[in-house]
């Protein structure tokens, strides 16, 4: 509540700030805006930021350091038989900040516990208070000095942008960041892993069984963790997969691109990139509810055994999805080819098959090679649609009709549920998704680079 | 196509040679737009042929009907008539991937394919199956880049890429890969228009030697070129062909204001 009224106070101010530089600038203009430097809008934003971005600061900083700084002083007066021992100190914390949210009244607790609970909650008003105070202070002097500032010549313009600039650079450090946060917290979960397993065991090991004892006092085997598996059922599915994807794809983005009228391609064109608009879950239960039961099916009049869970399945409609992938990557690097090839070959007396298959397509191979590969690290890291189809027994096979499992159902299955989560077996998941994050990236780096060396040939 | 036969034969310019192909009452329209208007001009055998006009005019557009490359545009349309050796090349029953390879073209900026030297000359070859051995197609690629002037500058390097060649030899080694596929007749739409003037003399050179064997028809913004070049000069404006003639004939007594005009600078 009170946070809510606080921004919506500070966007009143820089609004108002915005008005008042404006009006300032155009006083000082005398009618004339050629007399400033800028126009009277870049005035008017330079007060609105300078009013609103130091009190947005300040409210970042003030609710980062709140929280400790008010725990520093109440640990700072509980008395030492409590403080001494971690264990008690969390659970006198917690009773504290539950008085302090007035939620404490049936706690069993120390009367220094109960008293500290009060003490925090007055901390917390004064604080919020103080906020208001300092925060508004802050809006105005900003609006004041940079009011103040404001003369004929001041290069409001250029200050404007860049402020933008800074604030554009803030916002790609963010993303940038996270990125960064996300593979290091990956990393030391990772870490964290290896020194429970051995890396040799895991990226060489033929066998996974990651069930382990939950508590200490259970029967349990130790888990195996070899990867191997793991990655060999990913890598039949993708290889499925491709196998449909890639010639579908290619054939239908030759036909989009080199022979359909451009009527049929207005909306050929759209509807099968449709397909990539299709949540992967629906594809999942497609895989599951109606591919795999109508291969068992086929397989049991042809008299193979298929698992009512094979890599098939899953592999097959994970090629339709992808399909769109390829098609439209590959369209793109085709119609990249310049024109006068083709007229080269034409004026060769080559017919359009011939151009296709000896200029367009050699020509465009290292485009539709980065396209292929994008493909195959987005089958890789796919997970719903096996989650849904491909089943969860870790077979190390290279029969299509059984069941297997792979990377990413793994690491769902081992991070849904109850488990305790310094266990081998839950940490076993950040390990595996480290590998599979290298592994998609290296892909994807790769991929790039040969679109990348591609585009340079034309350009 | 509408292909319209009119009285047109009658009209026919008086030339001095045996005439290779012709074009008579050609209209070509982009959609609505007319880009030619009853076009009617001889291509004579062994001769160089040029086209000359201001930009738009149409002479890039008429040489693309010659071997029926406009049919790779759409919305093109076409009638009237242009003949190879008497035979209608808009008829039916011709078939355009032969046509083509009787009739060769050299673009206006070189083009060859992302492969090696000898693929590219080889190309043309393997496609309309005119060798039945690699010593064969060994032969035609030699000669091909023989007859292009190419041959000395690139036989130590015959595997390496085609686009690794500078622009003066890529666009001899297109004429090479035209040449290739044996063609009787060869245009070529403004070849020089992208090389330097060494290279440019290089290709003029080359076009004055092809001559003894093709029949060539040259696209070109230069006059001079024209003027050096070619036996017969035919002037477009507009979409019309104004006047054509012996190439000395147009550049010192031109019969129309407009083609004197042009050739003298005073607009195009």
């Amino acid at each position: 509540m009170s946070l809510t009224f606080l921004l919506l106070a500070v966007a009143l101010l820089c609004a108002l700030s915005f008005v008042f530089g404006r009006q300032r600038a155009i006083a000082l203009s005398g009618g004339r805006f050629s007399n400033l430097h800028s126009l009277p809008i870049h005035y008017g934003t330079y007060t609105a930021l300078w009013c609103g971005l130091p009190a947005l600061a300040l409210l970042i900083v003030w609710y980062a350091l709140q929280g400790p700084v008010t725990e520093a002083l109440i640990i700072n007066d509980l008395p030492v038989e409590i403080t001494s021992d971690t264990g008690k100190l969390s659970l006198a914390l917690n009773a504290i900040s539950l008085i302090a949210a007035d939620n404490g009244q049936h706690l069993n607790v120390a009367p220094e516990v109960v008293e500290a609970g009060n003490r925090l909650a007055l901390l917390h008003t004064i604080s919020n208070t103080a906020l208001i105070v300092v925060l508004l202070c802050v809006a105005l002097v900003g609006l004041g000095l940079s009011y103040r500032r404001i003369v004929a010549d001041m290069r409001a313009r250029n200050n404007v942008e860049r402020i933008v600039r800074y604030l554009m650079i803030g916002c790609s450090a963010i993303a940038i960041l996270s990125t960064v946060g996300i593979v290091f917290s990956l990393m030391f979960e990772a870490l964290h892993f290896f020194s429970k397993v051995n890396p040799l065991e895991f990226l060489f090991g033929l066998e996974w069984s990651p069930q382990t004892a939950i508590r200490a006092d259970q029967v349990a085997s130790d888990g195996s963790f070899g990867m191997i598996p793991l990655f060999a059922g990913t890598l039949l599915i993708t290889f499925i997969a491709m196998l449909v994807a890639v010639p579908v794809g290619l054939f239908s983005a030759i036909y989009m691109g080199e022979y359909a009228s451009p009527t049929f391609r207005a909306w050929a064109k759209p509807a099968l990139e449709i397909l990539a608009g299709v949540p992967t879950v629906v594809y999942g239960f497609f895989a599951a509810l109606t591919v795999a039961p109508f291969l068992r099916d086929t397989g049991s009049v042809l008299g193979l055994s298929v698992s009512s869970e094979s890599a098939l399945a899953a592999g097959l409609v994970m090629g339709v999805m992808i399909i769109p992938f390829v098609s439209s990557l590959s369209d793109d690097v085709m119609s990249q080819v310049p024109q006068s090839l083709r007229d080269g070959s034409y004026g060769l007396g080559a017919t359009k098959s011939e151009t296709i298959r000896h200029v367009i397509f050699p020509a465009a191979l290292p485009g539709i090679v980065g396209a292929i590969l994008l493909a195959v690290s987005r089958a890789i890291g796919e997970t719903m649609i096996v989650v849904m189809a491909a089943g969860l027994a870790a077979n190390l096979t290279a029969n299509p009709l059984q069941a297997v499992t792979t990377v990413t159902v793994q690491i769902v299955t081992l991070l849904v549920g109850d488990q305790e989560f310094d266990s081998a077996k839950t940490l076993s998941a950040f390990a595996l998704g480290l590998v599979l994050f290298l592994v998609t990236l290296g892909l994807n780096v790769f991929a790039l680079k040969v679109v990348q060396k591609y585009r340079e040939k034309y350009d | 196509m509408a292909v319209v036969t009119t009285d047109a034969m009658t009209n026919a310019p008086q030339t001095r040679g045996n005439s290779k192909m012709a074009a008579r009452d050609l209209n070509l329209f982009y959609g609505d737009a007319q880009a030619l208007y009853n076009v009617d001009l001889d291509v004579v055998e062994r001769e160089v042929t040029a086209l000359i006009g201001p930009s738009g005019c149409g002479k890039s557009t008429f040489l693309r009907c010659l071997n029926r490359m406009n049919d790779t545009i759409d919305g093109v349309s076409i009638n009237g008539k242009v003949t190879l050796d008497d035979r209608d090349i808009y008829d039916k029953v011709i078939d355009v991937v032969q046509l083509r390879a009787r009739i060769g073209m050299v673009f206006q900026k070189p083009n060859p394919f992302p492969k090696s030297i000898f693929d590219n000359v080889a190309y043309g070859p393997r496609i309309h199956g005119l060798v039945n051995s690699r010593d064969e197609l060994d032969e035609i690629v030699m000669t091909s880049l023989e007859k292009a002037g190419l041959l000395k500058e690139v036989k130590d390097r015959l595997a390496s890429p085609a686009t690794g060649l500078s622009g003066g030899q890529q666009q001899r080694l297109c004429i090479a890969r035209a040449v290739a596929v044996s063609p009787e007749v060869i245009l070529m739409d403004e070849p020089c228009s992208a090389l330097d003037p060494i290279a440019t003399a290089k290709v003029e050179e080359l076009i004055d030697e092809l001559r003894s064997n093709y029949t060539i028809v040259i696209v070109t913004h230069s006059m001079q070129q024209a003027a050096r070049v070619s036996q017969r000069t035919a002037f477009f404006h507009l979409g019309k062909l104004v006047e054509v003639g012996e190439t000395d004939q147009i550049f010192t007594n031109p019969r129309d204001e407009r083609t004197k005009g042009y050739i003298t600078g005073r607009f195009g």
